[in-house]
């Protein structure tokens, strides 16, 4: 109390008090240690870009730039490329975001903005779980369970919507056409980006400012009217970040395609047809034959697949940073 | 002057005497409005596609079937509610209809799964010796009375302990660094973590693969597993730790500072504290996510037969990589009821991890449990009767 009656009694001369923060040696240590964390994962991500680089030298120079337009994969020649599989992969992660994308951001609109309060928690848990399910379980699943069960709806897509351009398999119909199609890798890729793309967009748009709802209410909106007017503009750069991180998700994915597709090395004009493969697939699948120059070519593919999916990422998480999620701290 | 001369206010004077409670108009009340139209939709698409297929046209397949009567039904709720009100209802209803059928489309599938991999690995786990025994001296012929898992689940859980060891603490550390320290560094960290968090499985394990086997010259084992899932789970642990401390509420970071404590006491003695059972969520969380990789073990883990619970010695095959050899690698009948035996065991493994961080945490920061709650509201009643506190 005296103190307050002796600043303002010599309020003439007053002048701001120099603020300067004396960071303390725990501080320092403190912030040099969680700096260090921080680079540590940067430093993770060069070095495994290093790594690949070293380790896929002999064979990147071999083959030269050819290892992006070759099509074949005969080791012996040094004919070997990603021309045909980086096309394929792409091919399989479109499948996936096709199915994925709608069924994705209906389910987030559903937690965020129709379910009850109490049914909330429990379909963010369903999402997780659904991204948490290891992805050997939904390549047996896709391979046992849902490919004899889809043939015939396959069959029927290439009968009566032969018209639409790729989607007619060409020849006469045997039950192995269908067999192990990217179509059908596709699909259950689908099913393990949605959890991803879900999961984002729900965080985005359960973040959608209440009064501009309310405000849409006001007018008379309908809830449709309200999330078409607010909820989605707001969410607009989160949901791409997110379709984008699906679509690094949905082209690295391994197990499942490895497990459902047969191998080809040609360009999947017809992803009804059996055959297809990616990189990952390929990959896995050769794993096993660990001569020198084979462990080399197959990094060099890795390489190729860790650069796309890295820049692809990258903008996507740039998208999604940019959108305010999770980088405001509550008050 | 400055000082304050009103008289304190004693919190019983501000407290209102109860009244009878007016009854709610309930807001969002279900009608029989809303409830019948989509019933009847239900039942009259059904029944449609049901004579289509049965008995007019030569359709046959149970998708196919599921899929008319969903369009149909789509068709006849769009017909209903254009009947009952105008074409804004009718863009309203079928928008929350395909929203709500979304999230039925994800439990359904969840449930496809669970139930289809219980149903097929039921026959396998049911044998005792599938828990006990290895497959040392089990053929691809021999049936399921002979041989098990249990190198694969030594191996998955240890491969397991080594990935949390490393990757929570520093995936936490990282995550304070982005979400309290902060700086020019933050922003290309969180952009490069986030991209890590799809990054393709099988370049985690060639990068191990790379770096310690080839570069250091150690053969397969269970640390070089370890270290591949630890290259899976550090983003996903760091980037959903930040979300958990972004949570804890500004107010108590200043009132820390306020107390004059230094950026280290408050980290330590408020945040984290603060933040700790969304933290233990999102740890066990990762550890579900991570401990049904395969990819990662493909090249690093080595396939073996044998039990081996020394990680740093030999090669120690993990849950995923066993599923993966009885599928694909010897493919008989037996072996396939093997493959989805793991499989159950594996799924197993994840519910137990996943149900444990729901358990375990689950509650946003400052979120009080029930007793918590309880013991302030009894503080509130002692002192509204006696007019100080308890």
């Amino acid at each position: 109390m005296s103190q307050l009656a002796d600043d303002a009694a010599g309020a003439a001369e007053d002048r701001p008090r120099a603020i300067a923060t004396r960071v303390s040696g725990a501080d320092l240590a403190f912030r040099a240690v969680v700096r260090a964390a921080g680079l540590l994962v940067l430093a993770i991500t060069g070095l495994i870009a290093a790594f690949l680089v070293d380790r896929a030298s002999s064979t990147l120079h071999a083959v030269g730039w050819r290892f992006l337009t070759n099509f074949q994969w005969i080791l012996n020649d040094n004919k070997l490329g990603v021309g045909a599989i980086l096309p394929d992969t792409i091919i399989i992660a479109v499948i996936a975001l096709i199915v994925a994308v709608p069924m994705a951001l209906a389910a987030a609109l559903f937690i965020s903005e129709y379910a009850p309060q109490w049914l909330q928690r429990p379909l963010i848990a369903l999402i997780d779980l659904m991204a948490a399910i290891p992805s050997i379980l939904y390549a047996i699943w896709g391979f046992f369970w849902l490919m004899p069960r889809f043939i015939g709806t396959e069959r029927w897509l290439s009968d009566h919507l032969g018209f639409i351009p790729f989607v007619k398999v060409p020849g006469s119909y045997q039950p192995g056409n269908f067999e192990d199609s990217t179509f059908l890798a596709g699909l259950v890729v689908s099913l393990m980006v949605i959890p991803i793309i879900a999961s984002i967009s729900r965080q985005v748009f359960s973040q959608a400012p209440q009064g501009e709802r309310e405000a849409a209410y006001a007018l008379g909106s309908t809830r449709w009217g309200m999330i078409r007017t607010v909820v989605l503009p707001y969410g607009r750069g989160g949901v791409i970040g997110a379709v984008m991180l699906g679509f690094g998700r949905a082209m690295g994915e391994t197990i499942v395609t490895a497990i459902i597709l047969s191998q080809v090395f040609t360009i999947v004009t017809h992803p009804l047809q059996s055959g297809g493969n990616s990189i990952a697939a390929l990959i896995a699948q050769d794993a096993a034959e660990s001569t020198p120059a084979m462990i080399s070519a197959l990094i060099a593919a890795g390489l190729v697949l860790f650069i796309v999916t890295l820049i692809v990422n990258a903008i996507g998480a740039t998208i999604v940073a940019r959108s305010r999620s999770g980088l405001q701290t509550a008050d | 002057m400055t000082a304050t001369s009103a008289p304190e206010t004693s919190h019983t004077e501000l407290i209102a005497p109860p009244r009878p409670a007016p009854e709610r108009i309930r807001l969002h009340a279900v009608t029989a409005d809303e409830v019948f139209p989509l019933l009847g939709s239900a039942a009259g698409a059904i029944a449609l596609v049901w004579v289509l297929f049965q008995r007019v046209l030569p359709f046959t397949g149970a998708l196919g079937f599921w899929v008319c009567c969903y369009g149909l039904f789509l068709i006849l709720y769009a017909a209903v509610t254009a009947m009952q009100s105008g074409r804004r209802a009718v863009t309203d209803r079928l928008a929350a209809v395909a929203a709500a059928s979304a999230a039925l489309f994800a439990l359904a599938v969840i449930a496809v799964q669970i139930g289809y991999i219980t149903f097929r690995g039921w026959p396998a786990v049911t044998h005792l010796n599938f828990w006990t025994q290895t497959m040392q001296a089990t053929g691809s012929l021999q049936p399921l009375t002979s041989g098990g898992v249990v190198q694969g689940m030594v191996g998955s859980l240890e491969q397991l302990g080594i990935a949390t060891l490393l990757a929570v603490p520093l995936g936490v550390l990282a995550a304070v660094f982005l979400a309290e320290v902060g700086g020019l560094l933050a922003h290309p960290v969180r952009i490069i973590v986030t991209a890590m968090t799809a990054l393709p499985e099988i370049v985690a394990g060639l990068f191990v693969y790379a770096t310690v086997i080839l570069t250091l010259g150690t053969r397969q084992d269970g640390l070089a597993a370890g270290l591949a899932l630890t290259v899976m789970m550090l983003p996903i642990v760091t980037r959903a730790s930040e979300v958990m401390l972004r949570m804890v509420p500004n107010s108590l970071r200043e009132a820390s500072y306020a107390l004059g404590a230094s950026q280290w006491r408050t980290v330590w003695n408020v945040v984290l504290p603060t933040a700790r059972s969304g933290l233990t969520t999102v740890s066990v969380l990762g550890m579900a996510r991570v401990v049904g990789e395969t990819a990662p073990l493909l090249f690093t883990a080595g396939l073996t037969n044998f039990l081996n619970a020394n990680p740093f010695h030999g090669p120690q095959t993990g849950m995923p990589l066993l599923i993966w050899a009885f599928i694909r690698i010897t493919p008989t009948a037996n072996m396939i009821e093997r493959g989805f035996g793991a499989g159950l065991v594996l799924l197993i493994m994840v519910l137990i991890l996943f149900t444990a961080a729901r358990v375990l945490g689950g509650k946003a920061p400052g979120e009080l449990t029930r007793r918590q709650r309880r013991r302030i509201a009894r503080d509130a009643r002692i002192r509204q009767i006696t007019g100080r506190k308890p």
